[in-house]
This record gives structure tokens, sequence and C-alpha cells, in this order.
């Protein structure tokens, strides 16, 4: 999966929801080898954007590439065949709630191999070690807390080796300590395993320590993109106003709606 | 999607919108049976999970149906000095209807509402979005091993529960009531055929098996991901089910025995 230089790539990419066009167009190339934040405020499509790129949603238009394959025209065969190439981490972390932590890991090594079972307790063993969960193996998904539930999540999603993971909102509700370990966690899975990271978050402190590359994401379109440093110097009202999280400005806090007079004289519904 | 405006257009359209995505639904399920077949665990642990499990209340009820039916059938057969066809009565009852349509409601409401809350909750809870992107197909996984599971657990339901109502037709006609035992028996050996009273029962048994479990699948399949969503597919499965069992009843008797 490394002959591109773009593991992903996207380019006009329209798609509605109902009528509502949540991307209008929208353009963005996520480097091999690099770890790219995807930036916005909440429900600019994010989560979205995450499930185009595995082919869960397909855009109403324009092209999603992933190591220079066509996703949306992709059959269900050729679709499970690249995402054992990609690794996906749930907010909630979506574990199997019927398997304990072990399980969990073990699940994609025996739903894809026939791997001894010495061999798939070896593995699951590593992962478990990388995220520092190896003492938790017996426990089962409702007995841990939100932020071991995201590390066995991780560690879920490295098993069969993907050449790429994403993250959907790794740091949510995570005390500093965890937060911080998350974030480590991203940078040294990265490297150490030579991944490809998409992060998506509103985070934006932690994920500057971590990212090569941003992409700040709002209204549809890509309104700014460059490494950390180019846009903590970026002077245009849109970035300032989401680096600094001002309240006023072009970034819209609120979904589209008519006017709030129009809802308080009750003219529409 | 658009329906028309007008209400009946609208709720006739909405049915027929939902029996056709629930017979594409169907056909993927179906089509995945083979691979589900290589993977005989998952099924068994199923089988026991909707059908072992249901094994306590289906006993149970079959007992009881059986001793009612016996107590109500003497106490009318006694008056034209007939009750040595009781066992007919109980057997025939419980072969030909009571066995497959009580069975077959009582597994809609035990097991079908079972499988539709684990399938809805999984989706709520993304884990079958997770499977898919782990290159795991849930209709492989999760919805092919139960589907199949109540399709094989139903009919011997439906077996188990005649069995014991018949036994319980004996315990209170012979034991209780004082019919003769030889009658009780010579007559339902003598009166029920096989292809008759027997095969209709398997037949309505396995009608019965996929459409509980075709409905369970589908309902748990499709639920709006929210805790109410998943609320309202397990009502649904039980609701249409139950009324499935009983329309779908009415036509198979029509059909078996509408010759004699
Ligand atoms: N199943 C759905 N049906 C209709 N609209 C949806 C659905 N899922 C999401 N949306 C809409 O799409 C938009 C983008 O949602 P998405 O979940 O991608 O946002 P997000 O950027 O991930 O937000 P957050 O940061 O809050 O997670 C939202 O405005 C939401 O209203
Ligand atoms: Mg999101």
């Amino acid at each position: 999966m490394t002959q591109h230089d773009n593991l992903v790539e996207l380019s006009r990419v329209r798609f509605l929801r109902g009528d509502r066009p949540i991307f209008d167009g929208i353009d963005l190339n996520v480097a091999a080898g690099s770890v790219t934040a995807f930036l916005g405020p909440s429900g600019t499509g994010k989560t979205t954007l995450l499930r185009l790129i595995s082919g869960q949603l397909r855009p109403a238009s324009g092209s999603v590439r992933v190591d220079g394959q066509e996703v949306p025209q992709l059959r269900r065969k050729a679709l499970y065949a690249l995402r054992r190439q990609m690794g996906m981490l749930f907010q909630s972390g979506a574990l199997l709630t019927d398997y304990n932590v072990f399980e969990n890991i073990a699940f994609p090594l025996r739903e894809h191999t026939d791997l001894p079972e010495s061999l798939i307790r070896h593995l699951v063993l590593m992962k478990l070690e990388l995220v520092g969960l190896r003492g938790a193996r017996a426990l089962m998904p409702d007995e841990l807390s939100g932020g071991m539930a995201r590390r066995v999540a991780l560690a879920r999603a490295l098993a069969l080796d993907p050449a790429m993971i994403m993250y959907d909102e790794p740091f949510v509700g995570l005390d500093p300590i965890s937060k911080g370990m998350i974030v480590r966690l991203v940078r040294l899975v990265n490297d150490a395993l030579g991944l490809t990271s998409i992060v998506v978050t509103h985070d934006l402190e932690d994920v500057l320590q971590v990212a090569d590359y941003c992409y700040l994401i709002s209204q549809g379109k890509v309104m700014a993109h460059g490494t950390p440093e180019a846009l903590r110097a970026d002077d245009s009202p849109w970035v300032r106003q989401f680096m600094r999280g001002e309240p006023d400005g072009p970034v819209q806090f609120h979904y589209p709606a008519s006017t709030y007079a129009e809802d308080l004289l009750g003219e529409r519904r | 999607m658009k329906l028309p405006i007008g209400l009946q257009h609208g709720v006739l359209a909405g049915l027929l919108a939902g029996i056709g995505s629930a017979t594409i639904f169907l056909l993927r399920v179906l089509r995945s049976l083979p691979l589900v077949a290589l993977r005989p665990g998952l099924v068994v642990r199923q089988v026991y999970l909707v059908g072992v499990l249901s094994l306590v209340i289906i006993m149970i009820s079959g007992l009881f149906v059986g001793m009612v039916l016996a107590l109500q059938g003497y106490n009318n057969l006694v008056r034209f000095g007939a009750e040595e066809s009781l066992g007919v009565i109980v057997a025939l009852s419980l072969m030909r209807e009571l066995g497959p349509v009580v069975a077959a409601l009582l597994f809609a409401g035990r097991s079908g509402s079972a499988v539709a809350a684990e399938i809805g909750l999984m989706k709520a809870t993304d884990q079958l979005s997770a499977m898919e992107m782990m290159a795991v197909d849930p209709i492989h996984r999760v919805v092919g091993p139960r589907f199949l599971a109540g399709l094989i657990s139903l009919p011997l339901l439906v077996a188990i529960f005649t069995t014991l109502g018949i036994f319980g037709g004996y315990v209170i006609g012979v034991q209780l009531l004082g019919v003769d035992a030889g009658s009780y028996w010579g007559q339902i050996e003598s009166a029920a055929s096989f292809r008759e009273d027997v095969l209709s029962g398997i037949i309505k048994s396995i009608v019965f098996g996929l459409l509980i479990s075709w409905i369970a699948v589908f309902q748990g399949y499709t639920a709006t991901a929210t805790a109410e969503g998943v609320s309202r597919a397990t009502t649904q499965t039980v609701v249409i089910s139950s009324l499935a069992v009983l329309a779908l009843d009415f036509v198979l008797t029509g059909l078996m025995f509408s010759g004699d």
C-alpha cells in the first residue's frame, strides 16, 4: 500500500443528506506515512468524511481514491479486501459486547486467518502490551472505562496490521492523563508500525502536537490546510477564529435555520 | 423516500416499500446461508440461545394446552358417549393448529424479540459498523446464524410442544377422568394420518419459523440506531410476527385442508 505518495485522495467530492449538501466539492489528500488531522466544528461532517473514505457512504459525485482505487466503485469483495488494510477507531470504541477484551482483539484474526491458537494469543498479547492493557485481557467491555475501551479498540484496529488507521474523535471525554496517553499512542503507532493515520477531532491543542498536516473543514469546504506551524501563523479571519476559539467570526455555530424572529412569530413550523 | 400525500396511499405505499426492502434483505440473508453453514459453531450457539432456552416455556405451555383441551373435550364428548375419541380430538387439534400456532406465538415473544433487540442494539452501538470496517460482513456473522437457528429451532419446538400437549391430554383424560388408555392412544394411531396431520404441522412450523426469523432479523437490522428505535423494533417484531402467523395459518389451513 505504499507505492502512492498520497494514500487517500478526495477530489471535488459532493455529498448530500436529503437536500442538504454536507460536502460541496471538497478536495484533500493524505500523504502516505503521515499523521493527518481533519479539524472542524461539530456537525460539519468529519465522521461522514471517514465513512466516505472507508466506503460506508458513497458521494453524490467526485472521486474518493484510497491506495489508487476508486472506493465508491468497488464491489463488496474488493471493498472488504481494501478494508482489511484500514483500521477504524469509533468514538464509542464499538467493542463487541459479547466478548471479553482478548476475544475482541482476536476477532479479526479469527475471522480472516487460520492461525493456530498459540500464535493468535501471541499476537493479541503483543497488541495489548502496545496499548498498556495486557493485564485487562479478561475484562468484559462493560467493565472498561471510556479511555480503556478506546485503547482496546485501538489494539483491535491494529490486529491485522493495517496500512492505515482512522481515529474518530479519539480525545473526547478523556481525562488529561488518558488523553496524553492516546496522543502519544497515535504518534507511536504511526511511526513504529509505519502506518498512515487520519485523526478527526475538534480538539485543537492535542492534535497540533501530533499531526504532520491539518485540514480545517467547515460549511462543506476545506477552509484552510497546512502544517500546524503554518496554520498557527495564518491570519485569515476564519483560521484565527477557529484556532483561538473565539465565539464571533465567520465560523457558523448554528445549524442552518430561518431567522429567529420568524420562529418566534410562529410563521413557520 | 417521497410517498404520495393521501393517508391511505401513504400507508399502502409504505407497506409495499417495507415488504420490498424486507424481501431484498431476505435474499441477501439466504445467499449468505451456504457460508453460514460452514460455521456450525456460530449456528449451534444461536440454536442454544433461541431454541434450547425456549424449551421450558414451550414444554409448560404445551402441557397446559393439552390438559385444557382434554378437559374441554371430555366434557363435550361425554354427553354423546364418545369419550374414547378424546385422544383424536386432542392430538389433531395440537398437530394441525394449536401446536404450530401457539408455539410460534410463544417463540415470537420469547426469541424473535430477543434477536431483534440484540441486532438492533449492536447496530445502535456501532458494533455492526465496526464489523464492516474489519471486513466482516454482519449478514454472514450476525444475521445469518440467528436466522438459520430460528429456522431450525421452531419446528423442533413445535414437535416438543405437540408431544407434551398429547401427554397432558393423557394425564387429564386417562389418569384423572378415566378414559381408557388403550382407546386414547389407539384412536390417535388409527385416525391421525401422516400426510394430513403430521406433515401439515411440519410445513406450518417451517413456514412460521422462516417468517418469525425473517421479521426479527429485518427489524433488528433496520432499527433506528437509538434506544427508542431498538424498543420499537422489538415491539414490531412481536406484533408483526404474531399477526403474520395467525393470517398465514388461516391461508395454509385453507390450502391444505380444503380438499376433504
Ligand atoms: N444518518 C443521518 N441522517 C441524516 N443526517 C445525518 C446523518 N448522520 C449525520 N447527519 C448530518 O450530517 C452532518 C455531519 O454529521 P457528522 O456526524 O459527519 O458530523 P461531525 O463533523 O462528525 O460532528 P461531531 O464533531 O459532532 O461528531 C450533521 O449536520 C448531521 O446533521
Ligand atoms: Mg463525528
